[in-house]
């Protein structure tokens, strides 16, 4: 860095603006040139677009081994997160958090982790073959949600398995839930266990006001940062940050390259530095608006009656240490219908897309880009849902916790010989294969673990009330595949 | 020099009128308000630069949002406008001694202001004690009501912008409920000429269709919106416009009016054609 740079500047983006006004020739990748071989994609994504979409250059740096602008872009991201240093990733949060594990785990090694953990978690198990100890994350009796992992249950993990190299933490959970994570650092540290953190959902924590601990400011070892999510850059763009001298910066961008693309994208890369400058700069407003919203919205919700918009009142010091309030989590099962069934009718006949339903809940995610119009949509239409569809609560499922049990690690299971077995009549064997509901991809079924009643009863119950059901070969989810052992 | 007013009705299609000055130009936390005055229309007024009426024409449209309802069924007492801050629609329903009450939900109170102050001619009957006025979004306002109005008036700006959420099914299932069993929904309906209009047009046909048995459409002629034609959507729980229209008691009020008149109220519902295919296929 030549003079000292600020939260005000974004380097790779004044790079790509000055190439842009240079007026390269370019006879390099990518083929579309700037645009001008492409007329029906320059026309639609716009010229302004296409004519940054370039490869890697000696002004614009390389994120494989980045020197100067991305160097640059990189430090000022870790100096936003209270990070020792931040990496930009180009291939969605999944991809950091698989650095994360690949990083600081081999062959192997467990990990203690809660289950509801994202599937690009548990891939990282299978890609590396460390084996996992799943905490149970808790569920709340009458929302049906899945929580964060009590600190004690944590503690009880670390003791049963000294051995472990890692303790994984959702920071929040999808539904905004966040565990004691200051206390679980101290835990892990006290046993030499790094603290790897899913901020998936989290990126408003470093920039907010009296929003809950971001793994950073707890201390942790490695954060993945969506800031797609809730940031306001694009989508597939995440940061990776670490903290601390568990970790050597030098090795996980190591690991990092090991799968990541050689031609990363800089519109991607760009909208990373744009989006960190924006949050350093005006966080704060942005996110005690958006606060606002969620909280006008939750009010609005809760006042037509048989909805339920939860926020902080679920904290109960135990697994919900903290609640992420910029989230609006709704549960319907009082209207009498599914999360989903409520998403499909949003989407179908109102045209508002949420982010998720699952059986007992739905989750609209507030962002940076709403306002009051988009917010009364979503609650009159709400409104209208429950007076054209509303029933008497009945016959709902009200368990979302099915507790697995591992029979063989991720890797074994996935790389033993399978056969197919029908679906229907698949219990008691072991899966290869991940079963969840999409989204929220948390998984029901794991490779490598029995499938019990409980399992097969909840994607039965999944698959008939529309939820997309993923994750087998078999599309129709028909059929299972299933490990032959012995 | 001249100074002139130009609205884009398509973005090959202009439309201009010479200025004598502007009044005002004002941005509210809503929209951009202008007030100008020409030598052909008179004074007019604009929101983010799109007409919305002018001394000359507006009483065409005003005429026509209001009696057609008030002639089909001479019973409504209890009237909801959403939009209008300009007041004209008020004006023209204060003029009915039967009707009790008119609320009017603008989202916008610096519209109001405004045109209180720089358009007497729409607004001048805003004070009548029979009105109250509410600033907030219509469709936040509706779904606090049950069963409460006769008539709903939805005098909106076009489904870009503030508007939008006047356009949809949400919107109109909740002017469902808030209206009465002889309840009645009117709403200026775009026009049926430049295809981002007629979209509109076709889909809020398609939605309020979906809760209301009786729907029809009728148009107007308005110089100064876009093409010239636009269109009025009616929709009712019970009433039919051209079966239930009582022409004898309605020029029994006396009523003065520059366009609507009881012969013109069923010729109002012959539609050309192509805007009767456009509907059809919606």
């Amino acid at each position: 860095m030549g003079e000292k740079l600020s939260q005000s500047d974004a380097p790779l983006h004044e790079a790509l603006v000055e190439y842009r006004e240079r007026r390269f020739v370019p006879f390099d990748v990518p083929g579309h040139k700037q645009g001008r071989g492409t007329p029906e994609l320059t026309a639609f994504l716009g010229k302004s677009c296409l004519s940054v979409d370039v490869n890697s250059m000696k002004p614009l740096d390389n994120l494989s081994h980045p020197t100067s602008v991305i160097r640059d872009a990189e430090a000022l991201a870790a100096g936003a997160f209270g990070a020792d240093s931040a990496f930009m990733m180009v291939g969605g949060t999944t991809s950091a958090v698989q650095a994360m594990i690949m990083s600081s785990c081999k062959g192997g090694d467990s990990i203690i982790i809660p289950r509801n953990v994202h599937r690009s978690a548990i891939n990282a198990l299978i890609l590396c073959g460390v084996t996992p100890v799943y905490v149970d994350p808790g569920t709340h009796q009458s929302l049906g949600i899945s929580l964060g992992m009590a600190a004690s249950d944590v503690e009880e993990a670390v003791r049963a398995n000294p051995g472990a190299k890692v303790v994984f933490v959702n920071n929040p959970t999808y539904y905004g839930v966040c565990p004691d994570i200051r206390r679980i650092v101290e835990i892990a540290h006290a046993s030499d266990m790094a603290v790897l953190v899913d901020e998936a959902h989290g990126a408003h924590f470093y920039f907010g006001e009296d929003m809950p601990s971001s793994a950073m400011s707890a201390g942790a070892d490695m954060s993945s940062i969506s800031m797609h999510k809730t940031g306001g850059s694009l989508t597939q763009s995440s940061f990776l940050v670490t903290k601390g001298t568990r970790v050597d910066p030098a090795y996980v961008r190591t690991v990092i390259n090991l799968t990541q693309t050689t031609s990363a994208s800089y519109l991607l890369m760009s909208s990373l530095d744009i989006a960190r400058k924006e949050l350093a700069l005006n966080g704060v407003e942005t996110f005690r608006k958006v606060l606002g919203l969620a909280e006008y919205a939750r009010a609005e919700i809760n006042g037509i009656g048989g909805y339920y918009a939860f926020s902080r009142e679920i904290i109960n010091g135990r697994d919900v240490c903290d609640f992420d309030a910029t989230k609006l989590s709704v549960h319907t099962l009082g209207i009498g219908l599914a999360g989903v069934e409520v998403y499909d009718i949003l989407r179908d006949d109102y045209g508002i897309q949420i982010e998720f339903g699952d059986m007992g809940n739905l989750l609209a995610i507030i962002s940076v880009g709403d306002n009051h119009y988009a917010i009364e949509r979503l609650v009159s239409s709400m409104s209208e849902i429950k007076r054209l569809h509303g029933k008497e609560r009945f016959g709902l499922w009200d368990h979302e916790y099915v507790p697995p049990v591992v029979k063989l690690s991720p890797r074994e299971a996935f790389y033993a010989p399978q056969r197919p077995v029908p679906l229907a009549s698949s219990e008691g064997e072991i899966s290869s294969e991940f079963v969840m509901c999409y989204p929220p991809g948390i998984p029901i079924l794991a490779p490598g673990e029995l499938i019990t009643a409980d399992a097969l009863g909840y994607i039965l119950y999944a698959k008939k009330k529309g939820s997309l059901v993923m994750g087998p070969q078999d599309m129709k989810l028909e059929y299972i595949n299933v490990a032959i052992t012995g | 020099m001249e100074l002139w007013y130009t609205e884009e009705h398509t973005p090959a299609v202009r439309f201009s009128i010479k200025l004598k000055r502007q009044v005002l130009s004002r941005q509210s936390p809503f929209q951009l308000i202008d007030i100008f005055d020409s030598d052909e229309f008179g004074r007019f007024f604009t929101l983010d630069g799109l007409m919305m009426l002018t001394e000359k024409d507006e009483f065409i449209y005003h005429d026509m949002i209001v009696h057609v309802p008030m002639a089909t069924n001479p019973g409504i007492r209890r009237v909801l406008v959403i939009g209008g801050g300009d007041g004209g629609t008020v004006r023209e329903l204060t003029r009915y001694d039967k009707v009790e009450r008119v609320d009017m939900v603008d989202i916008d109170e610096m519209v109001v202001q405004v045109c209180r102050e720089h358009l007497q001619f729409t607004s001048r009957c805003l004070g009548d004690p029979r009105v109250t006025l509410y600033y907030e979004d219509g469709l936040k306002f509706i779904r606090r009501y049950e069963n409460t109005y006769d008539l709903i008036i939805v005098d909106s700006t076009d489904p870009f912008g503030p508007g939008e959420g006047l356009f949809t099914k949400e919107f109109y299932g909740n002017c469902f409920r808030a209206l009465s069993e002889d309840g009645i929904l009117v709403n200026q309906h775009e026009n049926p000429y430049y295809d981002s209009y007629a979209i509109a047009m076709q889909r809020a046909h398609i939605r309020i269709k979906e809760f209301f048995p009786i729907c029809r459409v009728y148009q107007a002629h308005i110089p100064t919106y876009p093409s010239g034609h636009w269109l009025f959507g009616f929709a009712s729980k019970k009433f039919d416009p051209l079966r239930d229209l009582d022409a004898t008691a309605w020029n029994g009020l006396g009523i003065e009016t520059g366009y609507y008149n009881t012969d013109l109220h069923s010729a109002a519902f012959m539609l050309p054609n192509y805007v009767k295919k456009a509907l059809e296929r919606s």
